[in-house]
C-alpha cells in the first residue's frame, strides 16, 4: 500500500510500520464516517419523538399520495396517471410533471423491505427517507472533500454537514420532500466530476452522468449542476488548466447527461430547448474549438502554427459573427429569452415581484435576512472565508471548482431562502478544509516543539506535507517519528490527485520556520475544539427548537400544561366521513395536498400552482361578495369551502394574513378586483376601519361568522384588533364544521331554490304591472335566494 | 501582404499538417476514422430533418446524440490510448477499450430508450 519504492532495502519493518499506520488510519476513518452517519439520521429524528411519525408541510403530503398510489398500482400505473382529483375541472398529468426520483426511492425501498418480509408501512419509509439519505449525503460530502484536500478535511466536511442547520431544516423525519434526496444527490454527482477530472477515467464520467440522471429525477435545482459545471471549465480553460481530463470529465457528461436529462418526463424536451442548458452546450463548442487548438499546436511547429491562426482567424470570425447573429435574434425573440420564470427570478430578483405574484407570493422564495444565515450555518459563516483561502493554496482544479461553487451557491442563497440549502454543502466543504488546515498547523507546531523531535521534524514534515491525512492521526505521529532519516518520504502513496511538491526538503525547512509557539498552538487548538461543540451545540438546539415542527400539529405551553392543536387533521377526517367521495371541496392552494392526500376529497387549486388562472379564479371568489362568490363557486361544482382562521388561538398563517395575496393575483386576472379597494390608508385592515369591500368579501365573512360568540367582543388575537362587522348572516353559504380551536371552518354552499320569489329575474322594471306573486315586504332585498 | 505569400503560406500549413498526421500511429487513425465516420452520420442525419421536418423529435435527438456520443467517446478512448500522453501511461489500453465499451453501453441503452 504505502511502501516506498526507493528504499527496498529499507527495513522491514518499515514497510510494515507504514501500512500498520495507514490500515489504523482506515479503519479509524471507517469508524468515524459510520458514526457521522448514525449522528446525521438522528439528529434528525427529535420530530418523531417531541411529536409522531406523521409527514409534515404541505408538499410531501403530494409526494405521499404519490408514493402510495406507486406502491398500490405498481411503476407502469405511475408513469400514467392522470389525476383527476385535483384542480378540477382540469386534472393534472402527474407522470409529466412531478421530479420521480424522490417517490421512486422511497418506493423501491418500501418494495425492498416488503419482499425481506419487513412489513413496514409506506408512511414509515416516506417519514425515515430523509435521515437516511442525509446520512449518505455526509458520506458523499467525506468523498468530494477527500478529492480536494484529502481524508482529514473529508471527516471534518462530511461532520459539519452531518448538523448543519440548513439541511437539517429541509430534511428531518417527516419533512418527504423532494430536497431529501436532492442533495445527497447533488454533492454524489459532484464528487463523481471532480473525481473524474482527477482521475481521466471514462469510468467515472460514465457514473458521473448516472449520479446526474438522478438528480435530474429528483429536483428542479439540477440546472444548478448543469450550469456550474460548464462554468468550471471555462473558468479551467481561461486559467490555463486544460487538460484532457478535462476533456474527459465534461464532454461524455453533456452528451450523456442531455439524453438521460431528456429522458425524463417532467425535463423532456426542455433539455436542448430551454436557456438554462445553453450554457453546457456553448462550453462544449469552446471546449472542443480549445481541444483541436491545443492538438494542432502540437503537431505543429510555432511558426506554422502562427500561420494556421491567423488563416483560421481571418475566415473563421466572418462565419462565427454571422452565427452568434443567428442564435441571438432566436433567443432575443422569446419574450423571456427562453428563460422559465423561476429560472428569471433567480438572476433578476425583482422579476418575479413584477410579473409572476405567485412564486412572489411563495414564502420560501423571499431573500433571506442576515441572522438567517448566522441561524442557518452558524459557525461555518466565518470558516467559509478561511476555507477559501486554504482553497488557492494550492489551487488545484477541484478546489477552484469549489472555490466556484461556493461563490455561485452564495449569490444564490442571497436571492432565495429556499437556496441556502444549495449553500450549506458548499459552506461544509471548505470549512471542513479550514478547520482541518488549521488543526494540522497548530499539532503540527506542537510537534516541532516538543522536545527531541526537532531533529527528526524536517523528515515528518516532508512526509506530511502536503497531505492531511494524518491530521486525525495524532497518536500515529510518535510512531513515525522514530523512524530513521533513511524513510525517504513516500511522497507517491499518498497523494494520487494533488500537484507534486518535489521541493519537500524546502517546505519542511519552510515549515520549521512557521512554526508557532507551542502554548498559543495549544490553546488554539483548545479553542478551535471548544468552536466545534458551540456548533454542535447550536444545530442540536436548532434541529429540536426550531426546525422540527410538523406544522400540521401545533403546541404551545401554557401555565396549565401542554396545549396540541390538532385541528387540521380534525378538519380533514371530518371531511373524509361526512361528506360524498366525489364533492368538491374550494381552499386556498396552500392546502391542497393535504386535503386530497388525507381528506381524499377533489379540490380546485393545490400547491402545485401551474394554472395562475385557476388560483385567480378561487383568488376572487374570496374577494367578492357573497353571491358573486356563490357563482363562481356554483360554476365550479364547489360544493363545500374550507377556510383557515387563527384568530382566536394566534395562529399567524392564516388566510386573512394571505389575504393580500389572494386579492393581487385575483386582481391580476380579473381587472374588477382592486386592491385600492381592500386597503385603508395603504394597509389591509379587519377592524372598525376596514373598508366596506373588506367587510363584505367571502373571506372576513367565513373567517369571522359567529366569531363575536366566543368571547362576546371578537378580539382577533393574531390581528389584535376586535374586528369590524361582529354580527351578521350567511346568505348563500351555511357552517357545517368548525374545528375546536376554530382553525379550520367548513362551509357548505346552499343550492339555488327551485322556485323564485319575488320579481324573476328577466324584469327589472319597478313598475306595478308585475304579477301579484311579487312580494316587495318582508326583506325588501330583490334577492332572488330569499 | 500579398495573396500569392498568404496562398504560399496555405499551402506550406496544408503540406506540414499533413506530414505530422502522417506520422500518427495506426491505432489512433482508425479511431479518428470512427470519429469522422459518426460525425458524418450526424450530418446526414441533420441534413435529413431540415429535409424532411422534425417529427418525432425525440427520434432525431437520440440519433443525433448517440453519433455524437460515440465521437466523444472515441475521442476519449484515444486520448487514453495515445501513447505521448504523460497522464495516462500507467493506464493499459485494454482498460481504456473496457471503459470505451461501458460507456458506449449505457450511452446506447439511453437511446434505445428514448428512441421511441
Amino acid at each position: 500500500m504505502a511502501a516506498p519504492e526507493s528504499s527496498a532495502a529499507a527495513v522491514p519493518t518499515l514497510y510494515t510500520n507504514n501500512a500498520l499506520r495507514n490500515a489504523f488510519g482506515g479503519v479509524l476513518a471507517f469508524f468515524i464516517l459510520l458514526l457521522i452517519g448514525v449522528m446525521a439520521f438522528s439528529i434528525r429524528l427529535f420530530s418523531v419523538i417531541k411529536y409522531e411519525s406523521v409527514i409534515h408541510e404541505f408538499d410531501p403530503y403530494f409526494n405521499y399520495r404519490v408514493t402510495q398510489f406507486l406502491a398500490k398500482n405498481g411503476i407502469y400505473e405511475f408513469w400514467n396517471w392522470f389525476d383527476d382529483r385535483t384542480w378540477y375541472p382540469l386534472g393534472r398529468v402527474i407522470g409529466g410533471t412531478v421530479y420521480p426520483g424522490l417517490t421512486l426511492t422511497a418506493g423501491t425501498i418500501w418494495w425492498l423491505l416488503n419482499s425481506l418480509n419487513i412489513p413496514l408501512s409506506v408512511e414509515t419509509v416516506c417519514v425515515f427517507t430523509a435521515p437516511i439519505f442525509s446520512a449518505f449525503a455526509s458520506w458523499a460530502t467525506y468523498l468530494l472533500t477527500k478529492e480536494v484536500k484529502g481524508t482529514g478535511a473529508g471527516l471534518t466536511a462530511a461532520a459539519l454537514l452531518a448538523m448543519v442547520p440548513s439541511y437539517i431544516s429541509r430534511s428531518v423525519a417527516g419533512s418527504y420532500d423532494n430536497e431529501a434526496v436532492a442533495i445527497f444527490a447533488l454533492i454524489f454527482t459532484f464528487y463523481l466530476y471532480i473525481k473524474t477530472l482527477n482521475t481521466g477515467s471514462l469510468f467515472y464520467a460514465t457514473l458521473n452522468s448516472i449520479a446526474y440522471f438522478y438528480m435530474v429525477c429528483s429536483w428542479g435545482g439540477y440546472t444548478f449542476i448543469i450550469n456550474l459545471i460548464p462554468m468550471h471549465v471555462l473558468l479551467c480553460i481561461v486559467t490555463g488548466r486544460f487538460s484532457s481530463r478535462l476533456y474527459i470529465a465534461y464532454a461524455p457528461l453533456v452528451v450523456l447527461g442531455t439524453l438521460l436529462a431528456a429522458l425524463v418526463p417532467v425535463v423532456g424536451f426542455n433539455a436542448v430547448m430551454t436557456s438554462e442548458h445553453f450554457a453546457s452546450f456553448l462550453v462544449f463548442i469552446i471546449l472542443h474549438v480549445v481541444a483541436f487548438v491545443y492538438y494542432i499546436k502540437g503537431i505543429l511547429t510555432p511558426k506554422m502554427f502562427k500561420v494556421a491562426v491567423t488563416l483560421v482567424v481571418s475566415v473563421g470570425l466572418a462565419v462565427c459573427c454571422a452565427v452568434i447573429a443567428v442564435l441571438v435574434a432566436l433567443v432575443a425573440s422569446s419574450p423571456t429569452k427562453g428563460w422559465s420564470g423561476r429560472s428569471l427570478s433567480l438572476l433578476d430578483p425583482t422579476y418575479a415581484s413584477k410579473y409572476i405574484p405567485i412564486i412572489a407570493s411563495v414564502s420560501e422564495h423571499q431573500p433571506p435576512t442576515w441572522p438567517s444565515y448566522f441561524m442557518d450555518i452558524n459557525v461555518l459563516a466565518f470558516l467559509v472565508p478561511a476555507g477559501i483561502i486554504a482553497c488557492f493554496s494550492p489551487l488545484s482544479d477541484a478546489s477552484s471548482f469549489v472555490v466556484l461553487y461556493i461563490a455561485t451557491s452564495v449569490y444564490f442563497s442571497g436571492v432565495m431562502v429556499r437556496l441556502m440549502l444549495v449553500f450549506a454543502p458548499a459552506a461544509c466543504i471548505t470549512s471542513g478544509i479550514a478547520l482541518s488546515q488549521a488543526f494540522d498547523v497548530f499539532t503540527r507546531s506542537i510537534k516541532f516543539q516538543l522536545p527531541g523531535i526537532a531533529s527528526k521534524a524536517e523528515v515528518d514534515a516532508a512526509e506530511t506535507s502536503s497531505s492531511t491525512a494524518e491530521a486525525q492521526n495524532d497518536v500515529v505521529k510518535a510512531e513515525k517519528s522514530e523512524e530513521t532519516s533513511k524513510n525517504r518520504p513516500s511522497k507517491k502513496s499518498k497523494k494520487k490527485e494533488k500537484e507534486e511538491k518535489p521541493l519537500t526538503k524546502a517546505k519542511a525547512e519552510k515549515k520549521r520556520l512557521l512554526a508557532l509557539p507551542l502554548d498559543s498552538s495549544v490553546i488554539s487548538l483548545l479553542l478551535l475544539i471548544l468552536l466545534g461543540a458551540l456548533y454542535v451545540v447550536h444545530c442540536v438546539w436548532a434541529a429540536a427548537e426550531a426546525y422540527s415542527a410538523p406544522s400540521i400539529v401545533l403546541t404551545s405551553r401554557s401555565h396549565d400544561g401542554l396545549h396540541v392543536f390538532d385541528d387540521f387533521r380534525e378538519a380533514y377526517a371530518w371531511l373524509r366521513h361526512n361528506t360524498d367521495v366525489d364533492d368538491k371541496v374550494a381552499s386556498w392552494w396552500d392546502y391542497g395536498y393535504q386535503t386530497t392526500a388525507m381528506a381524499n376529497r377533489t379540490v380546485i387549486v393545490d400547491n402545485n400552482t401551474w394554472n395562475n388562472t385557476h388560483i385567480a379564479t378561487v383568488g376572487t371568489a374570496m374577494s367578492s361578495p357573497e353571491k358573486a362568490a356563490w357563482e363562481i363557486f356554483h360554476s365550479l361544482d364547489v360544493k363545500y369551502v374550507l377556510v383557515v382562521f387563527g384568530g382566536l388561538v394566534g395562529y399567524p398563517s392564516d388566510d386573512i394574513n394571505k389575504f393580500l395575496w389572494m386579492v393581487r393575483i385575483g386582481g391580476g386576472v380579473f381587472p374588477h378586483i382592486k386592491e385600492p379597494d381592500y386597503l385603508r390608508d395603504g394597509q389591509y385592515r379587519i377592524d372598525s376601519q376596514a373598508t366596506p369591500t373588506m367587510l363584505n368579501c367571502l373571506m372576513y365573512k367565513l373567517s369571522y361568522y359567529r366569531f363575536v360568540e366566543t368571547d362576546g367582543k371578537a378580539f382577533d388575537r393574531v390581528r389584535q384588533t376586535e374586528i369590524g362587522k361582529k354580527y351578521f348572516k350567511l346568505t348563500h353559504f351555511e357552517e357545517v364544521f368548525t374545528t375546536h380551536h376554530w382553525m379550520v371552518r367548513i362551509y357548505k354552499l346552499k343550492p339555488p331554490k327551485n322556485r323564485i320569489r319575488g320579481k324573476t329575474k328577466k324584469s327589472k322594471s319597478k313598475t306595478s304591472t308585475t304579477s301579484s306573486r311579487a312580494k316587495r315586504s318582508g326583506t325588501g332585498k330583490k334577492n332572488p335566494w330569499h | 501582404m500579398g495573396r500569392a505569400s498568404s496562398k504560399e503560406d496555405a499551402g506550406a500549413l496544408f503540406h506540414s499538417l499533413r506530414s505530422a498526421y502522417a506520422a500518427t500511429p495506426l491505432n489512433l487513425k482508425i479511431i479518428d476514422l470512427y470519429v469522422g465516420f459518426a460525425i458524418f452520420t450526424a450530418l446526414i442525419q441533420v441534413v435529413y430533418m431540415a429535409i424532411v421536418g422534425s417529427f418525432p423529435f425525440n427520434s432525431f435527438l437520440s440519433g443525433v446524440l448517440s453519433c455524437v456520443g460515440t465521437a466523444v467517446l472515441a475521442v476519449c478512448l484515444r486520448i487514453q490510448v495515445n501513447k505521448e500522453n504523460k497522464e495516462f501511461k500507467d493506464l493499459s489500453p485494454e482498460r481504456a477499450f473496457a471503459d470505451f465499451v461501458l460507456c458506449n453501453l449505457v450511452l446506447h441503452l439511453v437511446i434505445m430508450n428514448f428512441l421511441g
